[in-house]
């Protein structure tokens, strides 16, 4: 029994089989090998998912939904099987739970324009949090402008944790509804989103959850988390770019008016009356992109091949050694300490500004993120201009976090201003 | 005073000497370093140009009919930058700043790593020297 726990315990994840699976990884850049830090911003793609986009492009491209004939048909079926492929994923109850987007943005703007309309009137509330992207507080502001309602944040504190009590506060009778980040990408904090939606659901209001920074790193349940909207990105999680999900709730959706009007969301019709397809087509007007569906397809089937346990345990273990090493650095000053973070270090340097640092960094062939990561208000509230930002996944290594730690000290001795 | 392209053909002919961008972008940093610093009382709103990584200001003055400007940033590698065009630009008349192309900008290879990013103010700052040129241009 002591043995087997050791020997689990000396289980170590195999980066260095996984790195094979992204050629893009082996490459140099300025004559240095390829250190890449920037999975927040996007992942890389395992040539399964490449494969499987070419092989689309030059055995069956066609449109789908329509043609009788036998690419139309292989076509329809590969995208259609997608739809089942997210639907286990993330453990939706229905495939029809699943519509297909461009990413993360086009699915909050969805759920902002199709449950806004139909739900929000003047007066009324929307909640959302200190630390959320861009892309879920531009969507809502919109929406509210247009409505005369207005929008309600929760507050954080300074190591980047949401206030809960807070956020209790805010609860009141005039809330439509609750839009959160799981994962934040500026902060790594995870959010404590099972209590968010309990908490929001003893009051009928519903919730919709961005987990466009979750879903490479932790498996989501749909159904144990009872979310009511669900946001992500193709791209973040080795699918490619262009196309991300929405997941919904069936009788929500049923409820909601189309997003856009076109091709495929139409039942029929005529300069009278158009009806309307069935959810999920009602909300995809035009064309699909059929490609990056599939090649998202290859990249479910990816992230379900690995041990994902094992691969979380490895990311942590890279986090961990990241913020020490970084820590005992004496001019840096990490940005997001939360207790439960994924694997993303933020930080300043002291006397040497951001950009230089990035693209001193940059001349080693470390890529890392600078600046404000598309969150000004985090930015804001923590009092500074930006940041620079290392983002690891499960094939990046210890030593690429050594390299990342060099670079730093470099920047310093060259760029600090005393 | 030389003329613009004759300077941009000095600038051009010392980054030869550089074999590759680490090089670079290690003498952008000391350009940068070494850069004046601007008096604080130019450091104002109406100075400043906004990137989205970085903040420039950006003040110009007249004498004799040519346009001399001076500079500053809160990143070294813009002030490099910047020093770079304030030795192509400042103290020329308001004609040739507004005729000239700035093609060093690609020849030294910069343009590749800055300008197609958002990161950098660089675009925004040949603008408004170029605006400045207009308005004294205007004036005479």
């Amino acid at each position: 029994m002591i043995l087997t726990e050791q020997l689990k315990s000396k289980t170590v994840f195999n980066v260095e089989e996984v790195r094979k699976d992204f050629p893009i990884l082996t490459q140099k850049v300025y004559g240095h090998p390829l250190v890449y830090l920037d999975n927040a911003a996007t992942s890389q793609k395992p040539q399964v998912v490449i494969d499987a986009l070419t092989k689309y492009y030059s055995e069956y491209n066609a449109n789908i939904h329509r043609g009788v004939h036998f690419l139309s048909q292989k076509a329809s079926a590969a995208y259609d099987e997608v739809r089942i492929k997210v639907q286990k994923l993330i453990n939706a109850a229905s495939e029809r739970e699943i519509i297909f987007t461009r990413g993360t943005t086009e699915s909050i703007n969805l759920v902002a324009s199709s449950f806004g309309r139909k739900y929000i009137k003047f007066g009324d509330e929307v909640i959302i949090s200190a630390m959320e992207h861009h892309s879920n507080i531009v969507p809502w502001q919109l929406m509210c402008e247009e409505r005369g309602a207005l929008l309600k944040v929760i507050p954080m504190n300074d190591s980047g944790e949401l206030l809960i009590d807070e956020y209790r506060k805010l609860l009141s009778d005039k809330v439509k509804l609750v839009a959160v980040v799981h994962t934040s990408n500026s902060l790594g904090t995870i959010n404590p989103v099972k209590e968010i939606i309990d908490l929001a659901h003893k009051k009928n209001i519903p919730v919709l959850l961005d987990v466009a920074q979750s879903m490479a790193h932790e498996a989501i349940n749909v159904q144990e988390l009872d979310c009511d909207f669900l946001a992500f990105s193709g791209h973040k999680m080795f699918g490619p770019t262009g196309v991300g999900c929405l997941y919904g709730k069936l009788n929500l959706l049923e409820s909601m008016p189309p997003y856009q009007g076109g091709g495929d969301m139409i039942h029929s019709v005529s300069f009278e009356k158009t009806t309307y397809n069935e959810v999920p087509y009602k909300f995809e007007a035009g064309t699909p992109n059929v490609a990056d569906v599939i090649a998202l397809g290859a990249a479910v089937d990816y992230l379900q091949s690995l041990d994902r346990n094992a691969a979380i345990e490895h990311e942590m273990m890279l986090l961990e050694y990241a913020t020490q090493q970084l820590t005992d650095i004496n001019e840096v000053k990490l940005i997001g300490t939360a207790k439960n973070k994924t694997s993303v270090v933020s930080f300043i340097i002291d006397g040497v500004n951001a950009l230089d640092a990035g693209m001193y960094l940059d001349t080693l062939g470390i890529a890392v993120r600078t600046g404000h990561h598309c969150t000004e208000p985090v930015m804001k509230r923590l009092n500074i201009t930006g940041t620079l930002r290392a983002s690891f996944l499960f094939y990046n290594t210890k030593e690429e976090v050594d390299a990342l730690v060099e670079g730093v000290k470099g920047a310093i001795k060259l760029l600090r201003v005393k | 005073m030389s003329s613009i392209a004759e300077i941009e053909k000095e600038i051009v002919e010392e980054f030869e000497l550089f074999d590759d961008w680490t090089e670079k972008y290690q003498y952008i940093i000391e350009l940068g370093q070494k850069l004046p610093e601007l008096d604080d009382k130019y450091k104002i709103d109406e100075n400043r140009i906004k990137g989205c990584q970085s903040s420039v200001w950006l003040n110009c003055e007249e004498k004799n009919g040519n346009i001399y400007f001076e500079a500053d940033s809160d990143s070294t590698f813009v002030k490099g930058e910047i020093a770079l065009l304030i030795r192509v630009l400042s103290g020329q008349n308001p004609e040739a700043i507004l005729n000239s192309q700035l093609g060093f900008i690609d020849e030294i290879g910069l343009r590749q790593h800055v300008a197609v990013t958002r990161a950098n103010g660089l675009a925004s700052m040949i603008k408004q020297m170029k605006l400045y040129a207009v308005a004294f241009q205007s004036k005479e």
